[in-house]
C-alpha cells in the first residue's frame, strides 16, 4: 500500500480488498464492550478541516481514538488560516510538532495531493474530501456496505464486487462521492451507471469507466444497489434544473420506484439526506436503506486505512525525520 | 512463531501420529486440571493455533461427551513489534457466544518461542472479557523466552539453537501434519 490515500483511483484491486477485509475485522471491535485497540499508541494524527464536516470528522476521530492514536482537531474557522496563513505554513507547523498523519478536508480540489507531494510535510496524508475531486474513504465505506449486503460479511472476505450493478443517481457534477465511487467500483469489478439530468453531468464524462443514463426508471430493475447523491444546494449557484419538484419527480427515489428494484437490492445515501427531494421518508426509513449502516461502516473503514498506513514501520523508516530540511 | 518455508535440510521431529498423540494427551491433561472441563473455552492463535484448538476441542468432546466452545484470537493489533515491520493483514478473532467472563480460557498456539505472542494475547484478552483463569497449551516449546511466560500444556519440549527454525505444518493449511526442525537461512 502507498503512504498516502489521496484518490480512490490510486488503489489497486488488491489494496482495496485488503482494506475491506481489514475493515471487516475492525467492525468486530465495535461489537465489544471495550472498543479500543493499542495499535497506534503514541502516534499523533491531525484532523485538518478547512471545510465544515461534522460527520466525516467525528467518524475519523472515532476511528483514531479506537486505535489509541493521539488526536488533534484543527478547524480553519478561528484558526490562523482565517488570518491568512497558507497551507504550506500550516503544514510546516504540523511537521515541526512531529505529526504522523494528517487527515485533510479542503474546499479546493487537489489540496491533499499538494500536501502529500510538495515536500512540506513528512506525515502520511489521508484525503477526507477535496472540492469536487475525491473522497476515497467514503467510496471505500460504500463498497464495504455493498459487499456486506450483497455478498455477505463472511462470504465476502477476499472478494470484490465483480458483476454487481450499481446505479448512482443525482448531482454527479459536484459530487466527489460519485467520482470516488466510480473509480473504486470499477477497480472492484462492478458495473456502474450514473443517472442524472444532463446539466448535472461533468464535461468529459464519456471517458469515465461507467455508463450514463438520463432515465432512472429503466435503470432500476437491473440494479443491485442504488446510491442517491445529495443535491448540493450550496453549490447550486446556477439553474441546473427548473424546480425541486421536477427534479424530485424525475430523479427522486420513492416507494413506487423502490418496488421496481430487485428484491435483494439496497438503497444507499452518503448523507445528509434531503428528505422529500432526493429520497422519500418511506424509502429512507425502510430496511433496504443502508444510511445508518454506512455511518457505522465508515468508522471501520477509517480504522482499516489508518492501520494500514500507520500501523507498520514504513513511513518512519523510509523517511527519517532527522534529515528534514 | 517461525513461518519460513521448507528448508532443504529440515528434519521432522514430530510426524502425524505423534501430533495426534500429544494432542490427545493435552486434552486429557486439560480435563484433569480443570476437573471436567465444564467452563473451558479454547482460543487458538491464528493461523495454526486455531486448527490445533479445534482438534483439542474435538478430543475434549470425545472425553467429556460435551461440546467445548472453541474460538480464535488474532493478536496482530497488540504486537509490540508492529512498528518494526510493514502492517500485517489481520486474521480472524472469533469469541464463542457465551463470552469469556468467568471461564477458564486455554490459549492454543503451535510454537512457544520468545513469549511475546502470548503477552500480546493476554493484552487482547483483557479487552474482550475477564476469564476466571488463563492457561496456555502449545504443540512445541522451543525455549529462548524473552518474557516470564510458561506453558501449562506442552506437546513436545524441543531444545533448539537460535540458528535453527521450527516449522509446524498441519493438514488443514499445509496438506500434512509434521513439525520440522531446520537451519535458519543465511539471510535471516
Amino acid at each position: 500500500m502507498q503512504r498516502h490515500l489521496i484518490s480512490a483511483a490510486d488503489l489497486t484491486r488488491d489494496d482495496a480488498v485488503l482494506i475491506l477485509d481489514t475493515a471487516e475485522e475492525m467492525a468486530r471491535v465495535a461489537d465489544r464492550p471495550i472498543k479500543k485497540l493499542p495499535t497506534l499508541r503514541g502516534r499523533t494524527i491531525v484532523n485538518l478541516f478547512f471545510e465544515d464536516s461534522t460527520r466525516t470528522r467525528i467518524s475519523f476521530e472515532a476511528a483514531e481514538k479506537r486505535l489509541s492514536a493521539d488526536v488533534i482537531n484543527f478547524t480553519a474557522k478561528g484558526s490562523s488560516v482565517s488570518k491568512g496563513e497558507s497551507l504550506k505554513d500550516t503544514a510546516q507547523t504540523l511537521e515541526a510538532m512531529g505529526v504522523d498523519a494528517v487527515v485533510i478536508r479542503h474546499g479546493a480540489s487537489g489540496a491533499p495531493y499538494r500536501l502529500a507531494n510538495s515536500g512540506w510535510i513528512d506525515a502520511a496524508v489521508v484525503n477526507a474530501g477535496d472540492g469536487t475531486h475525491q473522497h476515497p474513504t467514503q467510496a471505500l465505506l460504500d463498497a464495504f456496505t455493498m459487499r456486506r449486503r450483497l455478498v455477505g460479511p463472511d462470504a465476502g472476505l477476499g472478494q470484490d464486487l465483480e458483476g454487481k450493478r450499481i446505479t448512482l443517481v443525482g448531482d454527479v457534477l459536484h459530487s466527489r462521492v460519485a467520482r470516488s465511487n466510480v473509480d473504486l467500483l470499477h477497480t472492484l469489478g462492478a458495473e456502474v451507471t450514473l443517472v442524472a439530468p444532463p446539466t448535472l453531468l461533468p464535461v468529459g464524462i464519456e471517458t469515465w469507466p461507467c455508463e450514463v443514463s438520463y432515465d432512472l426508471d429503466s435503470t432500476l430493475p437491473k440494479s443491485d444497489a442504488v446510491m442517491m447523491l445529495r443535491v448540493q444546494r450550496e453549490r447550486m449557484n446556477a439553474a441546473f434544473f427548473p424546480t425541486e419538484r421536477e427534479y424530485s419527480r424525475r430523479y427522486g427515489l420513492d416507494g413506487d420506484r423502490m418496488a421496481r428494484m430487485p428484491g435483494h437490492a439496497i438503497v444507499m445515501h452518503p448523507g445528509p439526506m434531503v428528505r422529500g427531494m432526493e429520497i422519500t421518508a418511506e424509502v429512507a426509513d425502510s430496511d433496504r436503506c443502508t444510511v445508518v449502516e454506512q455511518v457505522a461502516n465508515g468508522v471501520s473503514i477509517r480504522m482499516a486505512v489508518l492501520y494500514l498506513l500507520l500501523g507498520g514501520n514504513e513511513p518512519a523508516v523510509t523517511h527519517p525525520r532527522t534529515e528534514e530540511k | 512463531m517461525d513461518t519460513h518455508d521448507t528448508q532443504s535440510d529440515a528434519r521432522p521431529v514430530l510426524e502425524g501420529p505423534d501430533i495426534a498423540r500429544v494432542l490427545t494427551r493435552i486434552a486429557h491433561e486439560i480435563v484433569e486440571r480443570a476437573k471436567g472441563a465444564d467452563d473451558v473455552v479454547l482460543l487458538g492463535i491464528p493461523t495454526r493455533g486455531v486448527f490445533l484448538a479445534r482438534r483439542i476441542a474435538d478430543k475434549l468432546e470425545q472425553i467429556t461427551e460435551r461440546k467445548v466452545p472453541c474460538g480464535s484470537l488474532d493478536i496482530t493489533m497488540y504486537r509490540d513489534d508492529l512498528r518494526m515491520h510493514p502492517p500485517r493483514a489481520l486474521a480472524r478473532t472469533e469469541i464463542p457466544g457465551d463470552g469469556l467472563d468467568g471461564k477458564l480460557v486455554v490459549l492454543v498456539d503451535d510454537v512457544l518461542f520468545s513469549g511475546r505472542t502470548i503477552r500480546a494475547a493476554l493484552d487482547a484478552l483483557n479487552d474482550i472479557g475477564r476469564p476466571r483463569a488463563v492457561q496456555l497449551a502449545v504443540l512445541v516449546d522451543r525455549g529462548h523466552r524473552e518474557l516470564p511466560i510458561r506453558a501449562d500444556y506442552v506437546g513436545k519440549n524441543l531444545p533448539t539453537s537460535l540458528r535453527e527454525t521450527v516449522k509446524v505444518q498441519l493438514a488443514e493449511e499445509d496438506g500434512r501434519d509434521t513439525v520440522l526442525l531446520g537451519a535458519k537461512p543465511a539471510s535471516q
